[in-house]
């Protein structure tokens, strides 16, 4: 997985500088979580099924071999091939080789964040293939040159008139005025066909792979997913292996928890099964079917304190309602995956080393986690991830040996007392009759946007005591 | 249905509170401290602070280094272990000592944090929920207006919503204007305004551009974190706010400088 995580603070700095996206980034901060919050009221079964579910998914991964095994046991009885991958490259080697066997020239796909992960489309186009994303905002970021923006609506960050001129410079259709966001949908719509109709080979990913009877369940809203995976002759589905459920009743449990947070619909407009290649009676559909499952350190998760990372069910919920994410966009964070989310996954998919300001980049404000509907301690697998980051050493020496200072100062009270007892007043001195400093030594994060109110005269503990001291005089 | 008894009941036996004040209380603003001192006395409770108290440890803790969290931890807990109630005025520090102790610390200790644990309340949670203080009589319909920051620790760890407001009408007949986006952050976030300043100050002054819309001339809330990064915005940017922390309200504590203002 590529990453530009290194330069979250530079790139959280354009993105505030901007400040026309910042303001459509304001507005859906207000509206989505309040879009979500009428639904999960409306639905009101929100917490049982939470427990519900993550029961399941903990059974799932405690058995996930087991699962898995089940799951391609029944996938191939129905026709499919299934193949693993241990990562990233080799899953873009197995879909390459499938669309050369076939002699494949243009490949259709619908959303998959883990084909964003592996990069496959880059892969695929050095391998002289033409591909298209057929999701409304997974084609806009395609047409952009950009990566997706959001896990879940990948254009988030474009306006209306950004997709307006990105459609007029890349269809050649004539001169044209989009007066309605309808004529954008129209128009790609009508693009999109040509290519769903010339397309050799359908890539898809999955919402959930059904262990009890081998099929994949993707929801979308757009049917793109269907026509991706019904008019080419070949249909590949990629997936992680994490998406496993026992049963078909899971999946459509988890289903009612996904939709309402992810967007706040009580269902997707097209909710698809796939079973496998088009029968003898089969009117349509794909001749041969594949599935790619990515482990892509997955595996290694299982084992680990953030095994439950991968109970995650993708539905982007942690990202509306993360100040952060809100504050500086998804490309601030340099990855495929966004908000407090992507800032537990990308140090674990990919190290921490490349991407160690991520587990920095939350207040500890806990929304994410009271939202998530599979109720992932988010902001403890961040600290989690701090604590690994301080015990390799890849803070700063300076933050390390300030708070080993100031803990160890904390556990000798008379010191402390001694110490702060100067200090403070001091600084109360220093802001003199503004009440407030500029600039502090040691502080200069915090000066550098903001004013440090000024102490009282003296610190309480020196108040206190001499106010115990004058009544045992008196 | 027999009549109530006539007969009245015993006066009941003072509450023995011990006072942990909080670090930034302690160093910046004294003023919460007393202001604690003053209403848990006034609600008939027997006060008690402890000489060697000093930090609890989040700063340490939530910048990855349990390492030195832990001792500071176990000191607490032993400092806070004789006390029949702990009272802090804080959400994030009693969300620290309630609600992460007991995961940070192992073994026996671990037993004794969920100890100290049960008997840890927030200043306005104490207040309201446990000493059920009675309005004060002859209160006028206060003169100012007010809006409350709700801290994030105190509303989502410990679900502090309705005390402070309670008390603010109870003791001070003050109706608070609510904040729009009141459950979001205000950009502090301990050592992450430090760390990430700029995105904190966007934050920040989302919180600031809130609190004007309200109207209100005075921003309070439980949390002088939140409280100092507030006015500290609030004065670097020039905006007009009076930031307090709502014991000095609840104890009527106004003439001293409010949060980053001079004499």
């Amino acid at each position: 997985m590529e990453i530009s995580s290194d330069t979250f603070l530079d790139n959280a700095s354009a993105a505030l500088r901007d400040t026309d996206k910042a303001k459509r980034r304001d507005f859906i901060a207000i509206n989505a979580p309040q879009i979500r919050k009428a639904a999960i009221d409306e639905f009101e079964g929100f917490d049982a099924l939470r427990k519900h579910i993550k029961r399941i998914r903990q059974h799932s991964l405690n058995n996930l071999a087991h699962y898995l095994e089940k799951f391609e046991q029944e996938a191939v009885h129905n026709g499919n091939h299934v193949h693993f991958a241990r990562d990233g490259a080799q899953l873009n080697d197995i879909v390459l080789d499938i669309c050369q066997r076939h002699g494949a020239k243009k490949v259709i796909k619908g959303k998959s964040m883990i084909t964003e992960e592996t990069g496959l489309n880059s892969f695929l186009e050095r391998g002289n293939l033409d591909v298209v994303e057929t999701d409304l905002g997974e084609y806009i970021t395609q047409l952009a040159g950009e990566a997706p923006s959001h896990i879940v609506e990948p254009a988030l960050h474009k306006s209306a008139d950004e997709i307006g001129a990105l459609f007029l410079d890349n269809h050649k259709l004539g001169d044209r005025e989009f007066q309605e966001i309808e004529n954008l949908v129209d128009e790609a719509r009508s693009v999109l066909r040509e290519h769903f109709l010339k397309a050799d080979v359908g890539i898809i990913g999955s919402n959930a792979l059904i262990a009890e009877n081998g099929y994949s369940m993707l929801v979308t809203n757009e049917g793109n997913g269907d026509l991706c995976a019904n008019l080419p002759g070949v249909l590949v589905i990629c997936t992680s292996i994490d998406r496993v459920l026992p049963r078909a009743e899971d999946a459509t449990a988890m289903l009612r928890l996904l939709v309402r947070s992810a967007t706040g619909q009580p269902q997707t407009c097209y909710t698809s099964f796939y079973s496998g290649p088009r029968r003898d009676t089969d009117i349509d559909g794909p001749v041969e079917t594949h599935f790619v499952l990515l482990d892509n350190r997955r595996s290694d998760m299982l084992t680990s304190d953030y095994r439950e990372m991968l109970e995650c069910i993708r539905c982007g919920a942690c990202l509306n309602h993360c100040p952060i994410y809100a504050s500086v966009g998804g490309h601030a964070y340099g990855s495929v995956y966004q908000g407090p989310m992507g800032s537990v996954l990308t140090p674990l998919l990919t190290s921490l080393e490349e991407s160690s300001a991520l587990p920095n980049a939350c207040t500890t404000c806990g929304r994410c986690a009271e939202v998530c509907p599979a109720d992932i301690p988010l902001p403890d697998l961040l600290r989690d991830l701090r604590q690994e980051e301080n015990d390799k050493k890849l803070t700063s020496s300076r933050w390390r040996s300030g708070l080993k200072l100031h803990s160890w100062l904390a556990r000798h009270p008379r010191l402390y007392q001694w110490i702060t007892g100067i200090v403070i007043p001091a600084m109360h001195i220093i802001g003199g009759s503004r009440g407030r400093l500029s600039r502090l030594p040691m502080a200069s994060g915090w000066t550098s946007q903001r004013d440090f109110p000024a102490p009282e005269s003296r610190t309480f503990m020196q108040q206190y005591k001499a106010s115990l001291r004058k009544n045992h005089e008196q | 249905m027999s009549k109530p008894q006539q007969k009245q009941a015993p006066p009941a036996p003072k509450k023995r509170v011990t006072l942990f004040v909080t670090c930034l209380a302690d160093l910046f603003r004294p003023s919460v401290a007393f202001a604690c001192l003053d209403l848990l006395k006034e609600a008939g409770c027997e006060v008690v602070v402890p000489a060697g108290q000093t930090c609890c440890g989040q700063p340490a803790y939530n910048s990855g280094d349990r390492e030195a969290a832990i001792p500071l931890a176990q000191q607490v807990v032993s400092l806070l272990e004789p006390a029949d109630y702990v009272v802090i005025p804080s959400g994030s520090c009693t969300g620290m000592i309630a609600h992460h102790y007991p995961s940070l610390l192992t073994g026996k200790w671990r037993e004794r944090a969920l100890e100290v644990s049960a008997k840890t309340y927030e200043l306005t949670v104490f207040l309201q929920d446990i000493v059920g203080v009675p309005p004060r009589s002859n209160i006028a319909a206060a003169q100012t207006s007010v809006t409350y920051h709700d801290g994030c620790a105190g509303l989502r760890e410990l679900g502090i919503q309705d005390q402070p407001r309670q008390l603010l009408k109870n003791l001070c007949g003050v109706e608070v204007d609510e904040l729009n986006q009141s459950e979001v952050c205000c950009g502090f976030g301990g050592t992450f305004c430090a760390k990430m300043p700029e995105i904190s100050a966007k934050m920040t002054d989302d919180k600031l551009e809130n609190a004007l819309a309200t109207g209100a001339t005075v921003l309070t809330g439980g949390d002088l974190g939140c409280l100092m990064n507030i006015a500290g915005r609030a004065r670097r940017q020039g905006k007009d706010l009076e930031v307090r922390h709502v014991a000095e309200l609840l104890a009527d504590q106004r003439s001293i400088p409010a949060i980053g203002e001079g004499q």
